[in-house]
């Protein structure tokens, strides 16, 4: 066993008996219909996005409301199962896998959008509406939800905020926890609470709210979202950059970040990436080139204009052999897409792909992009890198094959060495997608003795018995 | 004989793991979008079919209801950046199930057996049964039958089936198109056209127009007498082997060395007759030709336009205005969407209005609507409710099942002016508008 593959000793196991017992009691609070419990319903939810990660589970079910959800809570505590929150399981770490006895508590009923406040600039939505949606309704009256995770199309608000998702427009207009103004939480002990209001300022207590955003279905279940919207930029830019040299490529982000400009979007290919992507999209991405920039650029038709020309500039004179304009905006969404689809369209070349999520100060990503191609050199792995330039946060993926067990020896050393060098150089084990199953052994080193032990205490005190996603983050 | 794969556990493994599980599919998929079940979706069955290939789970009847719940649409497939082969999954995952009878019931198997391995591989018996049909309708007999409500001794499934179904040909394409046509200008090509099966008994009219558009735009066109059915029925229905019995017919009567392209007008056929290279790869007799085949055929609208076919100068019918659904063979099958949509722009005057969801599946899928009438019926209504609120006086489409489909939903939904028509149709009957204009 590697170290993909956690295992989970359990407490209990659940007989037969027990288990139709279980899905009867669930049946009562959300109707018989909405719990599954068959060989054939399970398997589909034993894993996430994440690769070779799985377990089943013994129940699925499929609350409406937060009452359920307390009640579905109380069940779960009385008979001894957990409860694993999830909503489309689209996450990268595993927090949405099931573990041993677990009831997953699926959201995707819970889906409305209940208000848009235009006075206030906020939307209500509950836990299980998708992300695209959210942004699709702010859009339409000229408002802007900015974090938009490759997933977005399918991804839930609810799991944004427990795994505080991120996305290309980092950069400028930050992550998920950017914009939470308030949620609504289903606790351990079954009880519903509000945290956070409409307020731009709010000094009252604790800012527990924030206690939850990223507690990846730990402390809680998110049953509502209130978010922060902005007004839509009047324009944007979009430049496809060309490269023969990586290196280029980084010094080209290094000088745009020296000129002051802060552009939303800046997000590097290198070849592998270029190839698969252009493979599924057809955009017309360069495939002689090295490394590619996708920059892009929003705001004020002026700035926006000003910006996009000096950035050309910089990008030309920092050793770029092409800079090409988006045409339109359709042409712009386009290219926004396909780097969206980066991460799925490199599982064309082997047959499992593993994602990392390593972060470095931005000033240390030629450092650290060197570091990657000398450890796929001296693993003899075949490592695909991609992300998001203008906040340091790479995507170094392993294509490799989970049934070849020495290449998978390889992977997990190789994998350790980009974790201690990241780390090394001032940088963080996950940047976007959760610490979860995949990263757990390396949290400690990050944290620190004394920064880990409160990480446990929070989730002592909120959820002492360990109902809530278990062995998720760190075992307790 | 070769033999396709016919279990999940004699697949290549990798295609299984190709899917990574992201879940870009998931807001294409027609079921999951009806259950928000992940069972329901290309994922979840994905993840079905590596379970029994790794003997994780037993083949049940629960397995395969799904598989024949799955619409076969293939949007996941235009979805995926992974490029996972979901075709080639669901064909073998239904053959494995066929293979393995746990949905048998003597029913069904008579059923199965007098349509796919009796009436659709004798192409003179499923023209006589267009006869027969064709002699209820035109007699009077169904109108008789229809208004004293005999109908109503029919089983409920056959009844509903009855209401739906189509009206047969007055001539069939053997009578309405010459063995050889001559190009009407300078030969630039030799092509082979496929006539198809249910195309020819309901549709013969598309045939005609798609040998005048040929014809119109210098290729010569061989169309074979008799022609069998290509087997895509089979293989989207778990019959690998008939499927590959007719595929060695096909070749036998047409030889893709003597011709530049194979043309098809149907896109579910289409789709199925681009893949006879991989249904025949393990044969050594046919593999070689079935490679060259596949490497020529083509869909009409797919056709045209890499030949650079002749924009039409006049329009025949009056109302211009045109929305397009695509075919799912057509757009997700063969990646064929901005083709027949040029040749519709380029209708002098006619005004192409997209419609919402125009890559969504409208329930006919092959023999979906009649495995499964229920969600049939919802995507049925979701696809007349989106083509309706364009207001376009012309659906074009171009696949028999599809064209059948909306034109049942748009009767059902009160609308008898609306015109459901193959794009070629159009095209033809501008040309024909032309040449009346000259005389």
């Amino acid at each position: 066993m590697n170290a993909l593959e956690k295992d989970f000793t359990p407490t209990r196991s659940f007989n037969d008996g027990e288990k139709i017992e279980l899905a009867r009691a669930l049946g009562e609070v959300v109707g018989r219909d909405q719990v599954v419990t068959a060989q054939e319903d399970l398997i589909p939810y034993s894993f996430d996005g994440t690769a070779a990660i799985k377990h089943l589970p013994i129940a699925v079910v499929f609350p409406k409301t937060p009452e359920e959800i307390s009640a579905i809570i109380k069940l779960a505590r009385d008979a001894h199962a957990a409860v694993v929150t999830r909503g489309s399981g689209t996450g990268l770490s595993g927090g949405s896998v099931p573990v041993e006895n677990a009831i997953v508590l699926c959201t995707l009923r819970m889906n409305r959008v209940l208000e848009l406040d235009e006075r206030n600039l906020t939307l209500l939505a509950e836990t299980g509406a998708i992300t695209q949606e959210i942004f699709d309704r702010a859009d339409a009256v000229g408002l802007f939800y900015p974090p938009d995770p490759g997933s977005m199309k399918i991804s839930t608000i609810g799991g944004n905020v427990a795994e505080n998702s991120g996305g290309l427009r980092g950069l400028k207009y930050g992550v998920t926890r950017d914009y939470v103004m308030g949620i609504e939480v289903v606790l351990a002990d079954g009880s519903i609470c509000w945290l956070g209001n409409k307020c731009v300022k709010d000094v009252a207590g604790y800012n527990l709210r924030d206690l939850f955003i990223g507690s990846e279905g730990t402390l809680g279940v998110i049953t509502k979202v209130l978010l922060k919207l902005l007004p839509k930029p009047a324009a944007r830019q979009t430049l496809l950059v060309t490269y023969t040299q990586m290196d280029a490529a980084a010094e080209t982000v290094s000088a745009i970040i020296a000129a002051k400009i802060i552009p939303c979007t800046l997000e590097f290919l290198d070849r592998k990436t270029i190839q698969c992507v252009e493979d599924f999209a057809h955009v017309g991405l360069p495939l002689d080139a090295e490394a590619i920039l996708l920059i892009e650029t929003d705001g004020h038709a002026a700035a926006v204009d000003d910006e996009a020309t000096r950035m050309a500039e910089l990008a030309r004179r920092h050793g770029a052999t092409d800079v090409r304009r988006a045409r339109d905006a359709a042409e712009a969404a386009q290219l926004a897409a396909a780097r969206r689809s980066a991460f799925s369209a490199l599982a064309r070349l082997r047959p499992t792909t593993i994602l990392e999520d390593a972060t470095v100060p931005r000033s240390e990503l030629a450092t650290m992009i060197r570091f990657i191609a000398d450890v796929a050199r001296r693993h003899q792995l075949e490592i695909a890198t991609f992300g998001h330039f203008g906040d340091g946060n790479l995507h170094p993926t392993f294509l490799t094959n989970e049934r070849d067990r020495d290449e998978m020896h390889r992977v997990e050393l190789a994998m350790k060495e980009i974790f201690e060098q990241t780390l090394k150089l001032g940088g963080t084990i996950t940047g976007e997608h959760g610490v979860g199953l995949a990263k757990k052994t390396f949290l400690r080193d990050q944290l620190g003795d004394a920064s880990y032990t409160l990480l446990k205490a929070i989730k002592q005190t909120l959820d002492p018995t360990g109902l809530l996603n278990p062995g998720k983050i760190f075992d307790v | 004989m070769s033999s396709a794969p016919t279990s999940l556990q004699s697949l290549d493994y990798s295609i299984l793991q190709q899917c990574m599980h992201c879940g870009m599919c998931l807001p294409s998929c027609p079921t999951y979008a009806e259950t928000g079940k992940e069972r329901n979706s290309p994922r979840g069955r994905i993840a079905l079919m590596r379970a029994i290939a790794d003997a994780e789970l037993a083949m049940t009847a629960t397995f395969a209801e799904e598989m024949s719940y799955c619409v076969g649409c293939l949007a996941c497939a235009t979805a995926c950046p992974a490029g996972v082969d979901y075709a080639h999954l669901l064909e073998t995952a239904r053959a494995h199930v066929e293979a393995s009878h746990v949905n048998a019931t003597p029913t069904r198997n008579v059923v199965r057996a007098v349509t796919l391995r009796w009436l659709f591989i004798h192409p003179r018996l499923l023209r006589s049964f267009g006869y027969l049909l064709r002699l209820w309708q035109r007699s009077g007999l169904e109108t008789v039958a229809r208004k004293w409500r005999l109908t109503l001794i029919l089983p409920r499934r056959l009844r509903d089936l009855e209401s739906i179904t189509p009206r047969i040909q007055n001539r069939f394409s053997d009578s309405l198109i010459a063995e050889t046509t001559t190009p009407s200008g300078p030969k630039r090509y030799r092509v082979a056209l496929l006539t198809g099966c249910i195309q020819d008994l309901v549709f013969s009219d598309v045939n005609r127009a798609t040998a005048e558009v040929l014809a119109e735009n210098g290729c010569e066109i061989f169309t074979a007498r008799e022609q069998h059915c290509c087997g895509s029925l089979h293989a989207h229905n778990g019959d690998l082997e008939t499927a590959q019995r007719l595929a060695r017919i096909q070749l036998d009567e047409i030889d893709p060395r003597k011709v530049d392209a194979i043309i098809s007008n149907s896109a579910g056929c289409g789709s199925h007759l681009k893949h006879y290279d991989r249904l025949l790869a393990d044969d050594p007799k046919y593999a070689a030709t079935a490679a060259e085949w596949s490497s020529k055929v083509r869909d009409i609208s797919e056709w045209l336009v890499e030949i650079g076919y002749r924009a039409p100068t006049e329009m025949a019918p009056p109302s211009r205005s045109i929305t397009y659904h695509e075919a799912c063979h057509l757009c997700h099958g063969q990646k064929v969407s901005a083709q027949p949509r040029a040749i519709l722009r380029s209708l002098p005057g006619a005004e192409l209005r997209e419609c919402k969801e125009a890559t969504w599946c409208c329930g006919s899928a092959g023999i979906y609507n009649i495995t499964q009438p229920r969600t049939a019926a919802w995507l049925q209504q979701r696809k007349v409710e989106h083509l309706r609120a364009t207001g376009a006086a012309f659906v074009a489409t171009a696949n028999p099942g599809c064209q059948l489909q909306i034109e049942n939903g748009l009767r059902a939904a009160g609308d008898t002016t609306t015109r459901v028509v193959h794009p070629v149709v159009l095209l033809a009957e501008a040309y024909r508008a032309e040449q009346a204009t000259r005389a």
